[in-house]
C-alpha cells in the first residue's frame, strides 16, 4: 500500500477514536464546547486528509457527518441519545471505509457505499430537523435578539467563526509563475471555504486587457481553526505580489470597515460582498457606515478625532468584547494542542524492534566484558566496565520504554462497547476503568484486545442480571463493570470485574457433564469447576444471543491469553459477581533475574518473584514441604522436576518465591546472584512448554532458562494430583 | 554400472551450464546417521557447527536435545535419529549441528539438526531421483522427498519442512509435558 494512504488511515483512525470518545462523553452529559469542538476538529481533519489523498468517497461521507456536527456545535440541534447513536454509526461507517483503505482498496466498495448512503440519509434527517434556523445566516442572530443586545451562552463563541481573507493579486503574478488558483485550492487544506466572491473590478475593457496579467481579487470566508500565521503562510510565495488582508473570526465591525476603506474598490460594493459572504449583516453595515459618517461629520472643523467605530459598536452592544477574547483564547488552545502533537514522532515498529534486539545484544556483550574484567583482576578495568554496564542498563531501560504503551487506549474502546451492548440488552451498566496508565508492551496490548472484548461482553450479557432481578435482590439497579490493570510480581494483571449474578458451580458442573467435558462422579474443587468455563465447547446460556453464547468465547479467550504466555482465572461469588483475572508476563522485556544453577545448567528466576533464599536443611523438611518459621512451605526440587542428571550436592539451597499470592520454594544447587536477563523467546517449537518463560544468554555464551514460577507451581501441583488422585485436598500447592 | 559412469558426467555437464535432458541439477548436503546416508537441499542449510554448549530443555520429548546460542539467537536442536523413531544419538567426535532454515506458515525458523557426521555436497539431477517407497525406508514416508541415486547407492533426500514441522514437534512436546510418564518412553 502506498505509504500516504497508510499514514492517512492511521491518523484518521486516531481521529475517529477521539470522535467516539467525545461523543460518548457528550452523551453522558458533557456539553462542554471544547468537547464538541474536538469532535468537529477530528471529523474535519479526516475530511481534509481524505481530500488530500483524493479518497473522495471518504471525503463525501465525512462531509455529511461534519455538517451535522457543525449544526451541533452551533447549538442549532440538541444533543440526544438518538443523535449520538446516529453519529456513532457514522463513525463506524467511516471506520469500515478506513479498513478498506488500509487493505489497499482505494476504490469505493459498492456494498459499503450503499450502507454509507443509508447512514448519510439518517444523519441528514437530523440536519433537516433543525428547521429554518439552519438556513438563516448565523450573524443574523446577533441583531434579531431583542433590543439589539447580544446574548451568548459561552458555548457558541464559534458563531460567525469564519476568517475573512481579502486578497488582490498584482497584475504580474501570473508572469512570476504563480497560479492564484493554486493558493485558493491550498486554502482548502486549512478548512472549508464558506463563501468566496471574485472581485474583477480591475478588469479593463477587452481590447486593453493583457491575457498574461491577473486582474482578479478574492473575498473569501474561510471556516477554519488555523492560526493567522498558517493562513498567511498559504500566500507566502506570493506575499510580495498581492495585497493580503486577513481578519480573524468574530472581528469587530470596525475592522471590517477599515478593510473596506483600505481596499481600492468602492466601499459599498465591498460591503455588499461582505454581507453576502455572511461576515456582516446588512443592518450592521448600514449602522456602521451611518455612524461613521455622522461621527466624521461631527469632527469636521474641530480637532476631536472621530470616535472609533469599534467603540461605537461595543457601546451599542453590537459586538461583545468577550466574544473576541474568547475566540482568541480558543485559537491559542488549538495552537497549543498542535504543538503537543508535534512532539510525537512516528517510528516504524520494526525499527524499534531492531533497536531493542541490538540493546539486548549489548547487554549480553556487556555482561561478558564484565565477567572478563573481573577475572583479570585489574581494578581500573573493572571500574571502567562497571561504568559501562550502568550506562548500558540506562540505555536498556529507555529503549524498552519506547515500546511500552499505556493500556488506557485499549480500555477506552470499551466505553463504546458497554454503551452499545447495554443499550441492546436494555440494561443500565456503568464501566469503571482504573489503572489506565499501566504500561505494557505494544505487541501485548495489540493482542489483548480480543480476549478482553469477549470477557467484557460476557460480563455484560451473562454477568449483569436484568434490572428487575437486581432490584429484587436488593442490588443497585445500575450494573457495574470494572476494568483494572496493575503490575504484580513481574507480571501485568488485567481484571474484568462485574457485580452480576456470579457463576453457579452446580450449573456449570451439570453442563460440563452434559457436554462430556468431565465425567459424572468426578470430584472437583469449586475453583476447578468454575474454571471449566474455559474449556472448549462450553456455554451455559440457553439462549444463543448475537453477543455471546456460541460456546467459543471463553475457550478462545484462554487460548489467546496462553499464546501470550499469560493465564486467566476466574473468581466468583454467587449473587455478588465475578472477577476474571488475566495475568500476563512482560514478554520481550529485559527483566532482572536471580541466577541459580542445578548440575551443569543455569536457571534464572525473575527477581520480582523472589522473596528470600535459605539453605535446605534435612531436619526441617518432610516430603516436599519445609517449615519456614512456622509456615508450611511446599517446594519443588528442580533437579527431580527437570530430570537433571547427577547427584545433588551436600548443600542445597531454597529460593522462596511468591506467585499470585502463593509462596513456594524452589530447590537448586547453587545461588549465583542477581543477573540482568534479556528474555530470548524460545520460539514456536516450545510454545506449549509450561514452567519455562524463555531463555537468556549468559556472559559465558551459555543459554540459561528463565523459570515461569507461576506456571511451575501449578504444574507441580498438577503432577502431584496425578500421582495421588485420591489424596485430594492434601496440602498440594494449588490448595494454598 | 552404467549409473556409476553417468552420474559424474551429468554433474560435469550441469557445471558447464549444459542440460543433458535429465532435468535440473540441485545441490544437496549429505550426512550420516548411524549407517544411513541422508541428504537435504543445500538451500535450506545455513551453516554447520561443532556440537557443544547445548542447554537441555526439561519436559521435552527426547528428540529435542535442547537449545544453543547461535551468535545471540537461541536455536533449538533436534536429534534427527530420535526424530525418526530411533535411539538417541551419542555424541561422537564428528557429531555436528547443521543449522537449517525451514519456512512454515510464512515464518522462517532456524533449527539445528544433530547428525553423526557431515559428508559432502553432491549434485543430483532431478532425473536421478526416484519417488519415495511407500515403506521399507525405516522412516516415515512423508519425511522423504525422494531417493537420490548416487554412485549406485540410494541417498534419502529429506523433506526437511516435514521432518522439522514446528507445529507437529510442538504438539509432540505438549503431549510429553502433559504425560511426563511417557518421557522415558519417548
Amino acid at each position: 500500500m502506498d505509504e500516504i494512504y497508510g499514514v492517512f488511515a492511521q491518523e484518521s483512525r486516531e481521529n475517529l477514536t477521539e470522535m467516539e470518545a467525545g461523543l460518548l462523553r457528550m452523551e453522558q452529559g458533557d456539553h462542554d464546547a471544547e468537547t464538541i469542538n474536538a469532535i468537529f476538529r477530528a471529523a474535519h481533519t479526516i475530511k481534509g486528509g481524505s481530500g488530500v489523498v483524493e479518497l473522495h468517497h471518504v471525503e463525501k461521507f465525512t462531509h455529511t457527518l461534519e455538517n451535522l456536527l457543525d449544526k451541533l456545535r452551533n447549538g442549532e440541534i440538541e444533543v440526544s441519545s438518538d443523535l449520538i447513536t446516529a453519529l456513532l454509526k457514522g463513525c463506524d461507517h467511516l471506520n469500515a471505509l478506513l479498513v478498506l483503505v488500509e487493505a489497499g482498496n482505494l476504490e469505493p466498495d459498492p456494498v459499503l457505499d450503499e450502507a454509507g448512503v443509508g447512514v448519510a440519509e439518517m444523519l441528514k434527517t437530523f440536519v433537516g430537523g433543525s428547521g429554518s434556523s439552519s438556513d438563516a445566516p448565523k450573524s443574523q442572530k446577533l441583531t434579531e435578539t431583542p433590543g439589539g443586545e447580544v446574548h451568548r451562552d459561552g458555548t457558541n463563541v464559534a458563531t460567525g467563526d469564519c476568517w475573512h481573507i481579502s486578497v488582490r493579486f498584482h497584475e504580474h503574478v501570473l508572469t512570476m509563475g504563480m497560479d492564484p488558483l493554486a493558493f485558493l485550492r491550498y486554502l482548502l487544506n486549512l478548512g472549508e471555504i464558506a463563501h468566496m466572491a471574485t472581485v474583477a473590478d480591475k478588469m479593463p475593457p477587452a481590447d486593453e486587457m493583457n491575457p498574461e496579467a491577473c486582474y482578479l481579487g478574492f473575498e473569501i470566508s474561510l471556516r477554519s481553526h488555523a492560526t493567522k500565521e498558517a493562513i498567511e503562510d498559504v500566500f507566502k510565495f506570493c506575499r510580495d505580489d498581492c495585497d493580503l488582508h486577513i481578519l480573524p473570526p468574530n472581528s469587530k465591525l470596525e475592522d471590517y470597515l477599515h478593510l473596506i476603506e483600505s481596499l481600492p474598490e468602492e466601499s459599498l460594493r465591498l460591503g455588499e460582498i461582505l454581507v453576502r459572504s455572511g461576515a456582516l449583516t446588512k443592518e450592521e453595515l448600514d449602522e456602521g457606515l451611518r455612524r461613521q459618517n455622522a461621527a466624521s461629520r461631527l469632527s469636521v472643523g474641530t480637532d476631536i478625532p472621530a470616535p472609533q467605530l469599534g467603540e461605537i459598536l461595543v457601546d451599542k452592544k453590537m459586538v461583545q468584547p468577550e466574544i473576541v477574547e474568547a475566540a482568541a483564547a480558543k485559537q491559542k488552545q488549538v495552537a497549543e494542542k498542535k504543538t503537543a502533537e508535534a512532539r510525537l514522532i512516528r517510528v516504524q515498529a520494526d525499527k524499534l524492534d531492531q533497536l531493542i534486539d541490538l540493546v539486548g545484544e549489548l547487554v549480553i556483550a556487556g555482561a561478558s566484558a564484565n565477567l572478563l574484567a573481573q577475572k583479570s583482576g585489574q581494578g581500573t578495568l573493572v571500574e571502567a566496565t562497571s561504568v559501562l554496564s550502568r550506562l548500558v542498563e540506562n540505555i536498556r531501560d529507555s529503549a524498552l520504554q519506547l515500546r511500552m504503551v499505556q493500556i488506557g487506549e485499549t480500555f477506552n474502546k470499551f466505553n463504546r462497547v458497554v454503551r452499545d451492548v447495554s443499550k441492546e440488552l436494555g440494561k443500565d451498566i456503568d464501566l469503571i476503568i482504573s489503572g489506565a496508565e499501566t504500561e505494557l508492551d505494544k505487541s501485548v496490548v495489540e493482542k489483548i484486545g480480543d480476549p478482553l472484548m469477549h470477557l467484557v461482553r460476557n460480563a455484560l450479557d451473562h454477568g449483569i442480571e436484568p434490572a428487575e432481578v437486581r432490584a429484587a435482590n436488593g442490588k443497585p439497579v445500575k450494573g457495574r463493570v470494572e476494568l483494572n490493570a496493575f503490575h504484580d510480581s513481574g507480571s501485568i494483571v488485567i481484571e474484568v470485574v462485574d457485580d452480576g449474578g456470579g457463576l453457579k458451580a452446580d450449573k456449570i458442573q451439570a453442563k460440563a457433564i452434559e457436554k462430556g467435558i468431565i465425567q459424572p462422579g468426578q470430584t472437583l474443587s469449586e475453583q476447578e469447576i468454575v474454571n471449566l468455563i474455559f474449556e472448549a465447547g462450553f456455554s451455559t446460556m440457553e439462549k444463543v444471543s448475537n453477543l455471546s453464547g456460541r460456546g467459543v468465547g471463553m475457550d478462545v479467550v484462554r487460548r489467546n491469553i496462553q499464546a501470550l504466555r499469560g493465564q486467566v482465572d476466574v473468581k466468583t461469588e454467587v449473587g455478588v459477581g465475578s472477577r476474571f483475572v488475566i495475568r500476563l508476563p512482560l514478554t520481550l522485556a529485559i527483566i532482572d533475574g536471580f541466577l541459580t544453577s542445578v548440575g551443569d545448567y543455569s536457571y534464572v528466576i525473575p527477581l520480582d518473584s523472589v522473596v528470600e533464599c535459605l539453605e535446605l536443611r534435612d531436619d526441617a523438611t518432610r516430603g516436599h514441604m519445609l517449615n519456614l518459621r512456622g509456615e508450611v512451605l511446599p517446594f519443588i526440587r528442580l533437579r527431580e522436576f527437570f530430570d537433571v542428571e547427577g547427584a545433588p550436592p551436600t548443600r542445597e539451597n531454597v529460593v522462596v518465591i511468591s506467585a499470585a499470592g502463593r509462596k513456594a520454594g524452589i530447590v537448586v544447587d547453587q545461588l549465583l546472584g542477581e543477573f540482568q536477563t534479556v528474555i530470548k523467546p524460545l520460539g514456536s517449537l516450545f510454545k506449549h512448554l509450561r514452567g519455562i518463560g524463555g531463555s537468556t544468554i549468559l556472559g559465558s555464551g551459555e543459554v540459561a532458562l528463565i523459570l515461569d514460577v507461576q506456571a511451575l507451581t501449578q504444574l507441580a501441583s498438577q503432577t502431584e494430583e496425578r500421582r495421588h488422585p485420591i489424596a485430594h485436598g492434601a496440602p498440594a500447592l494449588e490448595a494454598r | 554400472m552404467s549409473q556409476l559412469v553417468k552420474a559424474p558426467n551429468s554433474a560435469a555437464a550441469a557445471k558447464t551450464g549444459g542440460n543433458t535432458g535429465g532435468g535440473d541439477t540441485h545441490q544437496y548436503l549429505t550426512f550420516t546417521l548411524g549407517s544411513e546416508m541422508f541428504a537435504v537441499g543445500i538451500l535450506n542449510v545455513k551453516e554447520i557447527i561443532e556440537y557443544g554448549n547445548l542447554t537441555e530443555i526439561p519436559m521435552m520429548p527426547a528428540f529435542i536435545r535442547g537449545v544453543i546460542n547461535l551468535r545471540g539467537a537461541v536455536v533449538p536442536v533436534v536429534d534427527l535419529a530420535a526424530r525418526f523413531g530411533g535411539k538417541i544419538s551419542d555424541v561422537q567426535r564428528r557429531t555436528c549441528i547443521v543449522i537449517v532454515e525451514v519456512t512454515q506458515e510464512d515464518a522462517k525458523h532456524d533449527i539445528g539438526i544433530m547428525v553423526d557426521a557431515v559428508s559432502e555436497v553432491l549434485e543430483i539431477q532431478s532425473g536421478e531421483i526416484e519417488p519415495p517407497p511407500s515403506f521399507g525406508a525405516r522412516i516415515r514416508a512423508d519425511f522423504i522427498a525422494g531417493m537420490g541415486k548416487v554412485g549406485g547407492k540410494f541417498v534419502i533426500i529429506l523433506q526437511i519442512d516435514r521432518v522439522l514441522s514446528v507445529d507437529e514437534m510442538a504438539l509432540l512436546a505438549d503431549v510429553t509435558q502433559a504425560n511426563p510418564e511417557t518421557l522415558a518412553a519417548a
